[in-house]
């Protein structure tokens, strides 16, 4: 084992290569006898896996080096996706100060009690301490105008951005819970999740974002009936059902990377993935809202930080409640 | 490449990243804008992040002959001077208000609708750059504004279009700068802004000050009214 990698993570690796080796060679294939013609879709799909190959690198990189490594990255992708959020959401002028809480410390103060295996705190710093800290700050500034859309739309960017997406790395310290108790699990030493933890953490990333990659492969071949026409008419219920039923099925055939039976990892994928499309609409109807296509252009074919995680932040919180709740004691 | 312009490119780079600036040629998706051997190029000014940002996106063989100008009053002070000057490659002026009195300001001078007009001496400095070749960074706004509009502009725009006619004068609407460092903070909070280069505008031979202040101003106002990200107040 090296870093939290093991051979069993090895073989996930070597699986996720031969995907994405697999998709630049039918994508380089339908390059060349589609050149000359107007293959916008193609660019953005030759795009789209050049990025899937950085994502899956930078994860490796990362995992090599360690769960403090995993945690600097998330932070870093949660500060890159406030950028995103704050470019977006009207604020006044005078939140400035306020804002200066919501970007540069408590994200930090957040990652660092997940750093800490400190359960407790985490789970309380952000929904408890922040959400009531930040009116007060807002409030004293002194400024009332539209007072309770701008707290809410504060309070939101720190939960999507920052709470939510933190849950993702948390995951990784779901093993010790299970095998030891919740008590012996507060505090723990970084890293005693192992190899375990981290394939459990991989086990929601590569089901939630091979979810959104089918449901896009499924709704551009068959999909015809949008869910809710308003917000996205790229998502289909063709899409939906087929994209989720395609990736919860590769959900329960990963239960080798996982402590749970194979029907156990069939239906924590199937809500991770329901979650994860609730998500992807959320965001989509903020970015109508605020008449935006994508949050930002910070992956080339992808768009912003958040328009490639919002599926994730809405399924890691879940995933690691119902873990802990199911499979905990 | 020597050291000093190697540490000069990887400011560049880090202040566009800080200020997640996307740089893009008026009316295209993204694509990388012209940027003339020679021009003037002017911009609406809402933060101290301004400057430093139009510095920043200069190609590096056109970075040492861009002398952005600032306010000798923020400044002209210590390492601000230091780092303006030293790094920025910018020239100070001392803006009309806090100028001491000299002679010069005992003349009567020409007062247009475009807002007040600048001493001629203000300008001096300014032609003696086009003169030399070199590009010049303005405000014609002559301070920072709230960032969702742009005021009057100075003459000095129109006054340095015509003393160097063959000159192009670049307008550049910078968006989201202000969001990112207000007038009065001194922490930024990370937005991404954007950057767009317009087409080149020249002074026509009989064109008023008053037409070629307002069509300039235009550029920018036209830009800053499209898809504007919601800053209220």
């Amino acid at each position: 084992m090296i870093g939290l990698i093991d051979s069993t993570m090895l073989k996930l690796f070597i699986g996720i290569g031969g995907i994405l080796v697999l998709a630049t060679i039918v994508a380089a294939i339908l390059w060349f006898a589609k050149r000359g013609q107007d293959n916008s879709t193609l660019k953005n799909l030759n795009q789209r896996i050049a990025a899937w190959w950085v994502m899956a690198l930078g994860l490796a990189v990362t995992l090599l080096i360690g769960e403090t490594a995993v945690i600097v990255l998330f932070l870093g992708l949660s500060f890159l996706a406030l950028r995103e959020f704050l470019t977006i959401a009207p604020t006044h002028r005078s939140d400035h100060k306020t804002l200066v809480w919501l970007v540069y410390i408590i994200p930090v103060i957040n990652y660092w009690f997940l750093w800490e295996h400190w359960y407790g705190a985490f789970a309380v710093l952000i929904p408890v301490y922040a959400f009531l800290f930040l009116p007060i700050r807002n409030a004293l500034a002194g400024d009332t105008e539209n007072f309770l859309q701008r707290a809410a739309m504060i309070q939101w960017a720190l939960m999507v951005c920052v709470y939510a997406i933190s849950y993702i790395p948390a995951i990784m310290q779901l093993p010790v819970m299970i095998h030891n108790g919740r008590e012996a699990a507060e505090g723990s030493a970084l890293s005693s999740g192992g190899a375990e933890g981290a394939l459990l953490m991989l086990f929601l990333v590569v089901v939630v974002q091979l979810s959104d990659v089918f449901q896009y492969v499924w709704g551009k071949t068959l999909g015809k009936h949008p869910v809710a026409p308003s917000v996205s008419p790229n998502k289909t219920w063709e899409g939906l059902i087929g994209g989720v039923l395609t990736a919860t099925a590769i959900g329960a055939g990963l239960w080798w990377i996982t402590p749970f039976t194979w029907w156990q990892a069939a239906l924590l994928a199937l809500v991770s993935c329901l979650m994860g499309f609730f998500g992807g609409l959320v965001m989509s109807s903020i970015k109508r809202d605020r008449g935006v296509k994508d949050f930002g252009a910070t992956i080339a074919g992808h768009g912003g930080i958040m328009d490639r995680l919002d599926s994730l932040s809405f399924s890691a919180p879940v995933f690691f409640h119902l873990v802990r709740f199911f499979f905990t004691t | 490449m020597n050291v000093k312009q190697l540490l000069k490119r990887g400011l560049s780079g880090l202040i566009t990243t800080a200020s997640g600036a996307r740089v893009r040629a008026e009316g295209t998706d993204g694509e990388a804008p012209d940027f003339p051997p020679q021009a003037i190029y002017f911009a609406n000014h809402s933060s101290h992040l301004d400057f430093v940002t139009l510095w920043a996106i200069m190609p590096a063989e056109l970075q040492p002959k861009v002398r952005p100008i600032a306010a000798a009053d923020y400044w002209g002070s210590g390492l601000k001077q230091s780092v303006a000057e030293g790094i920025f490659n910018a020239h100070l002026v001392h803006r009309y208000k806090d100028r001491a009195h000299t002679p010069a300001d005992a003349r009567p001078t020409r007062q247009t609708d475009s807002g007040s007009s600048p001493k001629t001496s203000q300008l001096t400095g300014m032609t003696d750059i086009l003169d030399a070749g070199d590009s010049l960074i303005i405000f014609p706004e002559g301070t920072r504004g709230p960032g969702d509009q742009v005021a009057t502009f100075q003459a000095g725009l129109y006054r340095l279009a015509q003393h160097a006619p063959e000159v192009p004068v670049v307008p550049v609407t910078l968006k989201n700068l202000s969001r990112i460092l207000p007038k009065g903070e001194t922490i930024p909070v990370p937005r991404l802004s954007q950057v767009i280069v317009h087409q080149p505008l020249f002074v026509d031979d009989d064109e008023s000050q008053e037409h070629f202040l307002s069509r300039a101003r235009g550029v920018l106002a036209d830009e800053l009214a499209t898809d504007a990200q919601g800053e209220t107040a």
